[in-house]
């Protein structure tokens, strides 16, 4: 057949999301969405206390009430289940992990704890029942601040973790460090707060359970970002059956942001109710239940050092940071203010001397693990703050400071010596000098000093960050000192049926990130397929092969890779088989574009359409080979990714009320190869707007007697469309060595940079008024404050 | 989520409403639910019976004559999409465009809001400001009370229980009048933490012949600063007198404080936004 002009590649295309219209029509599946008949549903009483023992639970008169079916208590299910499994017992957590039960047993550790759950023929009935549930509670002493909980003294929630101490945990050189420091020309010293912050997925957590006597199985579907990891934990590690008993299905998921990675206590809690009642069993979350039991994020106390010498080179970084992990450890908590935090303290730079130590607590409140970024927006804005520190230390300019201690482009791949991955690839100038070309830096800064003037406040923030993505070699995540113990490969198949068309199973899933549209863009080009002929199917365990889930910016690097060679494994055998069909020899078949030719000679080709129908009806194949294009990939990365970008906003502070207000806000990525523009983007909006609130409206705050004061939306402050400014976005585009596809990751970059640049902005605006730090969130009376504080109770109107 | 069960009844006369209320001791009235149903369904209130009144064609009625007359149950996308009411009353409109999103405008009504008297809404300021009335009716008929006697304490008013909250008058305006709402909204709720309305009338000398400033999300309830509405009353508007008024208008208030401002913060950004709606109600003053 004649050869036509090569199909337009499909990788690199902003082509809009293949989700969007049932997602934005109303006709997605969400977890609430699942009806199965006979479905009986379940409600959680939480406890009041953030810390009491439990002395009695009386359910008398919940059990009699019409149409409730099961009344459980935490000491009925322990007597069937272990506690739920801490995964990732990073920094040497050893003999003092203590993870939450599927409901508790003798003591509650924060408020929200659960403490029952009713199932009953309807969820209102369930709450009903709640109510006529009498627990006798015996109110212990309380603590919640992860530095205070480790004083001699302080309330302990657990025997085996004296003084709260959940591990003490270091990376870097200790001694070198302290010799650096010491004998510095400058040294800058400041304790930073990093606030604790509710993630907020637009669709609540939700498990539907269901148990066949017969044969033994449960199925379970969960709003999840890693239902294969699940099902795993849940089945080996809590029930003790053996993991082709349960089936775990993620229909579409409404956002998670981490905290849908975890395993927790409603899932195991419906199982088993699910096998008691023999009926499926539905438990949907309320968003005051979110806020109070789902995991938090951040929560860290610092105090850092910066040393330096007077002409602007960054000569040692110390670090000390009470990490707060909440009443009990969740899934994977220790590995956050670690692995992804502490050795990510580096940032950008070529810092001789780094040394982090970081102590893990437990306390009253809520557990705390990955919130989009996990770890690394954390470390940002300490080396971030310390950088912007030593700079007005020097009198040195921000932008300046940081070009003069970048890691150079030949020095990658790049050890930064404290533990990390080698970084893979990085020119981090030309996206500094791009960002601040687009701001107009020098011209902002004439503009500042002339509104200083009038009695008005302006800042610029810029921040220059590397973040790690794409986790991560197995051998590296699973060796006992990082304590992951499992790998963190991801897996894919590719099969083209008889018809031509494409489907793909993957282990990587989306919960929100547009999975089906850039896998099967990879794909279309790799195979020369129509993009619409390729369907991506994902997130059931029965059906798709293993994936350790999405998390980490790593689907494209890991999953998209596994897919890419599957790809390459579909496209020889189809040569091969191309060569018998064309009677030609193996060796003089080129497959390009969909079509494989003897080469020199293309109006011979075969299409893999034609070559797909040969294998598939499999009358005439070569000696040996099977039928159907159908393979298979486990692919394990040899590095992480490390995308990179400086960000830099603009901010007016109102003088008389301290309201920040952000004017511009320029974003240049470094995210590797772009397989979707569209999608890249729509990640940095988000991102940026999750780290942009943080900086300037959210904050979990409990009081002292562990109650969740920011417990509802009309208390906490997520970002609505009017509180972020417009994105300016642009990118430059340093492919990743790591894979085949160049791709780096984009999930968590926006939120990784906004926050320390939102801060470094404000800060900025206050500067000339002697102000060197301030701790988010920068509400406008925090600010009002400061700048009060400065003038003698004037404004400086 | 999920409610407690209650009984909904939804009467199509004023009359039937009050007998309702009048025979159900617990039973609350439900305008738009936008208050009412999230306490519901996190439990916080069980009223047995919801008494809807969204089916009385009356209720919905705005009239604009000498005064002005505001059904009850007229939305706020209805009270801010009347022309005559822009005209008359354009305080209204602005402050509406600073309560939540196109739904909760669709959905939420004057009546609710003022009867409801949540301590950060911002219509109870404005009404306050304009110095309207608020038409009850009750099994013993209907009666007239002022703005300045209606709100009594957080989420209280001068409604009997077995009342309805049927319109809202506000008088005829004469000569100039300016009028304006500085709202500082919360960053969760978008509610006001601090909002204050002026509504000013100005002689034909251009002096100021009477003001009213009213301040809500301060304190328990909305209030008037009377203080200083006194020291510009007479005065030439100047923005040297109507910042020292501005300066007194936290004077005497009642304050909350709590995780979202500080009793201190309030009440500067109750002066601030004060001296901003005055001088901004004196220059919209025709």
């Amino acid at each position: 057949m004649a050869i036509t002009e090569a199909p337009a590649k499909m990788f690199g295309q902003a082509i809009k999301r293949r989700e969007d219209p049932r997602l934005i029509t109303g006709k997605g599946n969400y977890l609430d969405d699942i009806r199965l008949i006979g479905t009986l549903h379940a409600a959680v009483l939480r406890s009041p206390y953030a810390h009491a023992r439990i002395k009695s639970i009386n359910t008398d008169a919940a059990k009699a009430l019409p149409g409730v079916v099961a009344v459980i208590t935490g000491d009925e299910i322990a007597k069937e289940q272990n506690p739920l499994p801490c995964a990732w017992a990073a920094g040497g957590v050893t003999n003092n992990v203590n993870t939450p039960r599927a409901l508790a047993v003798d003591t509650v550790r924060f408020t929200g704890d659960g403490v029952a759950m009713v199932v009953a023929e309807s969820a209102y009935l369930a709450y009903d029942a709640l109510d006529l549930i009498e627990v006798d509670y015996e109110p212990l002493d309380v603590i919640v601040d992860a530095e205070a909980a480790t004083q001699e003294g302080a309330p302990q929630l657990h025997e085996n973790a004296p003084n709260n101490v959940v591990m003490r945990w270091t990376c870097g050189a200790e001694e070198a460090t302290a010799q650096a420091i010491d004998g510095a020309e400058v040294v800058v010293k400041q304790r930073i707060l990093n606030q604790r912050l509710l993630p907020t997925p637009m669709e609540t957590r939700g498990y539907v359970s269901r148990y066949e006597p017969a044969t033994g199985e449960y199925t379970i579907w969960m709003s999840s970002q890693a239902p294969h990891v699940h099902r795993l934990l849940l089945s080996a590690f809590v029930l003790g059956i053996p993991e082709h008993k349960m089936r775990c299905i993620a229909p579409d998921v409404g956002g998670g942001f981490g905290a849908k990675i975890f395993l927790y206590p409603e899932m195991a809690a419906t199982l088993y109710a699910a096998k008691l009642t023999g009926q499926p069993v539905k438990w949907v979350e309320s968003r005051r239940e979110n806020y109070l039991a789902t995991t938090h994020g951040r929560d860290h106390i610092t105090d850092l050092e910066i040393a330096g010498t007077r002409d602007g080179k960054i000569m040692a970084l110390r670090i000390h940071t009470y990490a707060n992990l909440g009443a009990y450890l969740s899934t994977i908590a220790p590995g956050i203010p670690t692995t992804l935090y502490g050795r990510m303290v580096a940032g950008v730079y070529k810092i001789p001397n780094v040394f982090v130590e970081v102590k893990g607590v437990y306390s009253n409140t809520g557990m705390v693990d990955a919130y989009r970024g996990a770890g690394r927006p954390e470390a940002t804005y300490v080396v971030e703050r310390a950088v912007d520190l030593l700079a007005t230390e020097l009198g040195m300019d921000p932008a300046e400071i940081r070009r003069r201690n970048f890691i150079q482009p030949e020095d990658f791949p790049y050890d930064t010596g404290i533990g990390m991955l080698p970084y893979d690839s990085g020119n981090y100038e030309p996206a500094l000098d791009k960002a601040l070309e687009m701001v107009g830096y020098q011209e902002f800064r004439k503009k500042q000093a002339e509104a200083r003037k009038q009695g008005r406040l302006l800042g610029i923030g810029v921040c220059s960050y590397v973040e790690v993505c794409g986790v991560a070699p197995s051998k590296w995540i699973g060796l006992a000192g990082e304590g992951w113990g499992a790998g963190l490969w991801e897996s894919a198949n590719v099969k083209v049926h008889l018809t031509g068309k494409v489907v793909v199973t993957s282990g990587s899933l989306p919960h929100g990130q547009g999975h089906e549209t850039t896998f099967a863009q990879i794909v279309a080009d790799e195979l020369g397929v129509p993009y619409e002929d390729v369907l991506v199917e994902h997130s059931d365990t029965q059906g798709t092969p293993f994936g350790y889930g999405t998390y980490g910016s790593r689907s494209a690097a890991v999953g998209g890779t596994a897919i890419f060679k599957s790809t390459a494994k579909i496209k020889e055998k189809a040569r091969r088989l191309a060569a018998h069909m064309l009677e030609a020899a193996e060796e003089d078949i080129e497959f390009t574009d969909g079509k494989a030719f003897v080469r020199g000679a293309p109006d011979s080709a075969k299409t893999i359409q034609e070559i797909a129908l040969q294998a598939s009806v499999a009358y005439d194949l070569p000696q040996g080979m099977e039928p159907f294009l159908d393979e298979t990939t486990y692919y394990d990365p040899p590095n992480c990714t490390f995308p990179f970008g400086t960000h830099i906003c603009t901010v007016e502070i109102d003088p008389e009320t301290g309201k920040v207000t952000v004017l511009r806000y320029i974003a240049v990525d470094d995210v590797g190869k772009v397989i979707n523009p569209l999608i890249v983007d729509g990640q940095l909006h988000g991102g940026i707007a999750q780290g942009l609130a943080q900086a300037l409206y959210e904050g979990a705050v409990y009081d002292e007697n562990g109650q969740l004061l920011t417990g509802s939306l009309m208390d906490y402050a997520i970002p609505k469309a009017d509180m972020v400014p417009h994105y300016e976005l642009a990118r430059t585009e340093t492919p990743s060595p790591v894979n085949p596809l160049g791709v780096k990751g984009a999930g968590e970059a926006g939120t990784i940079a906004s926050g320390a640049t939102v801060s470094s902005a404000v800060i900025d605006a206050l500067a000339h008024l002697g102000i060197r730090h301030l701790d988010m969130p920068y509400t406008a009376e925090r600010v009002w404050r400061a700048i009060n504080e400065r003038n003698g109770g004037k404004h400086v109107s | 989520m999920y409610p407690n069960d209650f009984e909904y009844v939804a009467p199509t006369t004023i009359e039937e409403a009050v007998q309702l209320l009048h025979t159900n001791e617990d039973a609350k009235v439900l305008a738009g639910g936008h208050s009412l149903l999230p306490l519901m369904k996190t439990r916080l209130a069980s009223p047995p019976m919801l008494v809807d009144i969204g089916h009385i064609p009356e209720l919905r009625q705005i009239s604009v004559n000498g005064g002005i007359s505001i059904g009850a149950m007229a939305t706020y996308h209805e009270v801010a999409q009347s022309a005559e009411l822009k005209q008359r009353c354009p305080i209204l409109a602005d402050a509406i465009h600073h309560i939540g999103d196109a739904q909760v405008r669709n959905r939420g009504t004057l009546g609710g809001a003022l009867a409801h008297a949540d301590p950060a809404a911002d219509m109870t300021a404005i009404i306050l400001a304009l110095g309207g009335a608020i038409t009850a009716q009750g099994p013993n008929g209907t009666r007239e009370i002022a703005i300045d006697d209606f709100f009594v304490d957080m989420l209280q008013t001068g409604l009997e229980p077995d009342e309805i909250l049927t319109a809202i008058t506000i008088p005829a305006s004469t000569g100039r009048t300016g009028m304006a709402y500085e709202k500082f909204k919360h960053p969760a709720s978008g509610y006001a933490i601090v909002g204050v309305a002026t509504v000013v009338h100005l002689d034909g000398a251009g002096a100021i012949s009477d003001c009213r400033i009213a301040v809500t999300g301060a304190g328990p309830k909305p209030q008037r600063a009377t203080l200083a509405e006194n020291m510009l009353a007479g005065q030439q508007p100047s923005k040297e007198n109507i910042a020292a008024a501005a300066e007194q208008t936290s004077a005497g208030l009642e304050l909350l404080s709590d995780i979202s401002a500080s009793e201190e913060f309030r009440a500067h950004l109750v002066r601030v936004h004060a001296r901003r709606a005055i001088e901004r109600a004196v220059a919209s003053a025709g």
